[in-house]
């Protein structure tokens, strides 16, 4: 099949294309040089706006976690629903919309691939059949692997190439596609109660600290040639004077480094960049963050935006999610998972009246904003954590508007609003960085090749937005930006139309994107093996890994790791 | 013979994974490792009482069919139905369930599973309070202090304790399998002794031990798990616990208070609360605080005896409020081995874990209105599906009498009492043994069931008769879309 967008204003970082009118052709769910005028499908995008489609590098969207957020909040669905068409499955909202749904509307919002980023590995099965479950958007997982016990075992004994070998098994056995760290040390200490409190406690039990998984995950991940770095949770995340920890956490694979490359992604910065001694004093730290950012080039960044409404706040650290139940009295779930990993949900309201709230929201944005580079800080609320999925449209609009981040600072506390850095900064996205942030910063951070650009031979991902770039001054109107970013006038995905002005024209599956590392002496599973599997799990070592089976649309990418 | 290892147990909810089977001839003839009732299910799953042929009812007579006509007549049923209801899918595969969910939606029915009749006060309670909660590894890795509430482990699951709890052996936390066993002997052997005595020299008929004999109990080793059963009669399981609380029926509301109290250190004015005394309930609550990592486990006689959500509401409270003095965790034990997973497609689906009602043309949730024992009771729906489970067995009576009184459609291995009342039966294949897919352990673990022998001929799994309908009654509703616009 093939398809012409005509005359559309074309913002694709990747290849240096700012605002060009240009026709895209596509054929067969690829971008091509040209295809036939005569007989293809014409779209007519003159004073709209083209851009790849988006990518989310973290948003948690499925699996246990998020499955029992939704079953905690029936609250959270009832006046949020989306009825049966004949094209599309019913399903309801809101802070964790249900499968169909969440497919649906990243799909409205232009967005086409997602990236799930807590996934406990005993439990890859549901987080895959909940993904497949998904449509409109190709997505992956991130296996949690720093609080594994082989992991820190084989990282106490020093052995990294041992540990490498497992890891490389672990991805290909969960489907995954990067190392996903949280809380290092913090989630073992949790299985008994406890937690750590800097980058250098020791793990009860394992003596070995959360340095050294860092470092040592981090020099595995090298290893492997894995396409993205380590994505990393730091230690202290909503806590008050955490910006040290978080500093500590990027400065200390520093030396890990080759070239230009980055060595560690740190994960919705914005829960690590507190600043003060308790919650009375607390600020934002967020001067200190970026200032180390932009003289390394070592760090990636995502937001973890903060929105001023009610969700539903869900991580694998069981020992956060524990405190911000103890601040708030709200419903608390607590999920541990043997031998690897834990995990907690809180429904939280963030409120503009509230201090640290402001604080939080404020922080979010000056982080976007003093990084200076927008190819190494990405836009993410952490979905649910910050805030929906659905406000992105919002946080563009802050992005690209002093005007309305005054809007709402005029609304803070008045203690947050004096703390915050916000009404000293002028700077404001265009529109070629917002394309940078939303969805080619990421795909590049990702190290996925086919997304987040509209080169020859790219994946025919493409949102279109009726906004004219040449005409609307975002700064002034951010109004008609949170609009024209809220539905797209066309998404496309895999070179098919599915959605138009906000309706989905048809369900499409998404295929799911896992890594097949391959190492030169993988792991062999002999009985000693399987008995040392009972011994760490309460399952068989055959009913362990996710089969081919589990993946109704399987996209591998091969990885030749060097051991 | 081939010998097929690790394979799921699809049973309960402990869903072992180690089960290790014979075959000959297209047949099971061993079962290593599995409890009784997984032996019992593995060996008989082809006895005669099995279906082997569709069946729909003419001239009140319940006749043999082709599969395409018992297909065609249920997808009519369904098409006629202005509201029916879909039950079951506790011990069917979730790969069924998302079949079913979308076939509940298509005809804007109510889709229910079984967790209706168990668990559901749970669920609710668990949306009231939230769940401090974990995998079953970590308990066997961690916890030194097992307790069962109203429920009986070693009968209804009979390898939780072995495999789970108290007896294996974990990386921080040794087994106590040995002094359990060394107990359960020395009971045995005393009640022996007493038996014989009583025979020979008193003759007197034994009695229930008497009020006196509830005191202090013996001081227990200190080192080691422990485990606390509380349950309204003497089980099996309590025989081999370390403690046993004998709460008085519908009274557990109240001891699960007391020990609120108790664990905030709160003086208690009373001698005793729901026929414990005080004293056995402060040791006890000692044990609580002082341990390093707590379980509870809680059963049927938490969710279904008087109180219901409102028990385990306080059952959750407990367990979080201990978790500022120590680790504790909980846990539902959950019946039917894939009821957790029906709960969990449901959630994902749907956004709630069941009683669903599609009836408006979107997911909507309010048990007591839309739980199928409410509809029937209020005489509601007008068909009914029913997968892999048997309500008019267990179902209230007046319940059961709507339901049959209405169309209804049944898919079951078996000619189970539902069955023989339906007027559409349509034979499957024994998930798990016959068919393979997914199912979520009671901790939500996912686990693969597995086809180890063929199922009989022509018969087909829960999640193919079911495209089969909803194919057919898409295909019928364009039909009559169609007809009315012409």
């Amino acid at each position: 099949m093939e398809l012409l967008i005509k005359n559309g204003l074309v913002y694709d970082p990747i290849n240096h294309v700012d605002g060009e009118k240009m026709d895209i052709a596509i054929r067969d769910g690829k971008i091509v040089e040209k295809v036939n005028e005569e007989k293809a499908k014409r779209i007519d995008a003159s004073d709209m706006m083209v851009m790849p489609g988006g990518v989310d590098i973290h948003c948690h969207i499925a699996g246990s976690e998020v499955n029992a957020g939704r079953l905690l909040r029936p609250e959270d669905h009832f006046k949020d629903f989306e009825r049966k068409t004949s094209k599309t499955r019913s399903g309801v909202g809101r802070s964790i919309p249900s499968t169909f749904t969440t497919g649906y509307r990243y799909a409205r919002m232009g967005y086409t691939t997602i990236m799930n980023p807590s996934m406990p590995p005993l439990e890859a099965k549901h987080t895959h059949e909940e993904l497949n479950d998904t449509p409109m958007v190709d997505k992956a997982s991130y296996p949690l692997l720093g609080d594994w016990w082989f992991v820190l075992e084989y990282l106490k004994e020093g052995d990294i190439q041992e540990c490498a070998r497992y890891v490389a098994w672990m991805m290909t056995a969960t489907k995954g596609y990067a190392i996903k760290i949280v809380n290092p040390g913090g989630l073992e200490a949790w299985g008994s109660g406890r937690n750590v409190s800097s980058i250098d406690d020791q793990i009860p039990h394992f003596h070995i600290t959360p340095r050294e998984i860092l470092r040592g995950l981090c020099r595995v991940n090298k290893l492997l040639n894995l396409p993205h770095t380590i994505h990393v949770h730091t230690n202290n995340l909503g806590k008050p004077g955490n910006y040290r920890t978080a500093l500590d956490t990027m400065k200390c694979v520093e030396d890990l480094a080759s070239e230009d490359n980055p060595s560690i992604h740190i994960t919705h910065s914005q829960f690590s960049a507190f600043k003060g001694s308790d919650w009375r004093s607390m600020d934002t730290g967020a001067e200190e963050i970026a200032k180390y950012v932009n003289h390394h080039s070592h760090v990636t960044l995502d937001m973890g935006q903060v929105i001023f409404t009610d969700t539903t706040t869900m991580t694998a650290d069981g020992p956060f999610q524990y405190g911000l139940y103890q601040l708030s009295g709200n419903k608390w779930v607590n999920h541990d998972v043997e031998t690897e990993t834990s995990s907690g949900i809180v429904p939280f309201r963030y409120r503009r009246k509230s201090h640290v709230n402001a604080i939080q929201w404020s922080i979010g944005l000056e982080l976007a904003l003093l990084i200076e580079d927008p190819w190494r800080v990405f836009m993410t609320t952490d979905h649910p954590n910050g805030g929906p999925f659905t406000s992105y449209p919002r946080i563009i609009s802050w992005l690209m508007s002093t005007k309305a981040r005054e809007a709402t600072l005029k609304r803070i506390s008045r203690r947050a609003k004096r703390r915050s850095l916000l009404p000293s900064i002028d700077r404001e996205l265009s529109l070629y960085e917002v394309a940078v942030v939303t969805r080619a910063g990421q795909a590049k951070a990702l190290g996925l090749k086919n997304k987040g650009h509209l080169g020859l031979g790219a994946d025919a991902d493409v949102a279109i937005y009726d906004i004219n770039p040449e005409t609307t001054d975002p700064s002034q109107k951010y109004h008609t930006v949170r609009k024209a970013f809220k539905n797209t006038a066309y998404t496309i995905k895999d070179g098919r139309i599915v959605a138009k002005n906000g309706e989905i024209l048809q369900q499409v599956e998404g295929s799911t994107i896992w890594l097949d590392v391959q190492v030169s002496d993988p792991i062999k599973i002999t009985e000693d093996m399987k008995r040392r599997f009972r011994e760490y799990w309460t399952v068989e070592y055959e009913n362990y890994p996710v089969t081919d089976s589990y993946l109704e649309v399987s996209n591998p990418i091969t990885v030749k790791a060097e051991i | 013979m081939p010998v097929i290892k690790a394979v799921t147990c699809p049973v309960c909810g402990c869903l072992c994974d180690d089960i290790e089977l014979t075959i000959e001839d297209g047949e099971i003839v061993k079962v290593e490792n599995g409890c009784a009732m997984c032996e019992a299910k593995f060996l008989s799953h082809s006895s005669e009482h099995r279906l082997l042929k569709p069946l729909v009812r003419r001239d009140g007579k319940l006749v043999e069919t082709s599969l395409e006509e018992a297909v065609g007549e249920a997808a009519e049923i369904l098409g006629d139905a202005h509201y029916p209801i879909l039950y079951g899918w506790s011990s069917t595969s979730c790969e069924a369930i998302r079949v079913g969910l979308e076939l509940a939606e298509e005809v804007g029915g109510v889709i229910d599973n079984t967790a209706v009749v168990c668990h559901g006060p749970s669920i609710l309670s668990v949306q009231n309070v939230g769940i401090p909660s974990c995998t079953l590894g970590q308990i066997r890795h961690r916890a030194d202090l097992i307790i069962y509430w109203g429920s009986n482990p070693w009968s209804a699951h009979p390898r939780h304790i072995e495999r789970y709890t108290a007896f294996p052996e974990g990386r921080f936390q040794e087994s106590a399998w040995k002094r359990y066993l060394t107990k359960i002997k020395a009971s045995t052997v005393k009640k022996k002794i007493e038996n014989m005595l009583r025979r020979f020299f008193l003759q007197k008929k034994h009695s229930a031990p008497s009020e006196s004999k509830k005191g202090l109990p013996p001081r227990m080793y200190k080192e080691g798990r422990k485990m606390v059963v509380v349950d309204v009669r003497k089980t099996k399981s309590a025989d081999i616990a370390d403690y046993f609380l004998q709460v008085e029926p519908n009274k557990d509301y109240e001891l699960l208070q007391a020990f609120r109290s108790l664990i905030r250190d709160q003086e208690m004015d009373v001698d005793t609360v729901a026929g414990v005394p005080v004293d056995y309930l402060e040791e006890v609550a000692d044990l609580m605080i002082g341990c390093q990592f707590g379980i509870l486990f809680f059963g049927l006689g938490l969710t279904m005896s008087r109180g219901k959500l409102r028990n385990v509401d306080a059952a959750l409270s407990l367990v979080r409020d201990l978790n500022m003095r120590t680790k504790f965790a909980i846990m539902p034990m959950r019946g039917h081995f894939n009821v957790a997973g029906a709960n969990t497609v449901f959630t994902w689906q749907t956004g709630y874990p069941y009683a669903v009602d599609f009836s408006l043309g979107y997911p909507r949730y309010n048990p007591g209105e839309t739980s199928v024992i409410d509809i029937l009771l209020n005489k509601e729906s007008d068909a009914g599906l029913v997968v892999a489970s048997d309500p008019v067995a267990n179902f209230p009576k007046k319940a059961v009498e709507h339901l049959v009184k209405n169309p209804l459609i049944v898919i079951d291995p078996h000619m189970s009492a539902t069955a023989q009342m339906a007027d559409v039966v349509i034979p499957s294949a024994f998930m798990g043994i016959e068919a393979d897919g997914t199912a979520y352990r009671m901790d939500h673990v996912p686990l693969p069931l597995k086809k180890v022998v063929n199922p009989p001929k022509d018969l087909l799994t829960d999640q193919e008769i079911l495209k089969k309908i909803l194919s057919k009654t898409m295909e019928i509703k364009e039909e009559r879309y169609v007809k009315r616009a012409v």
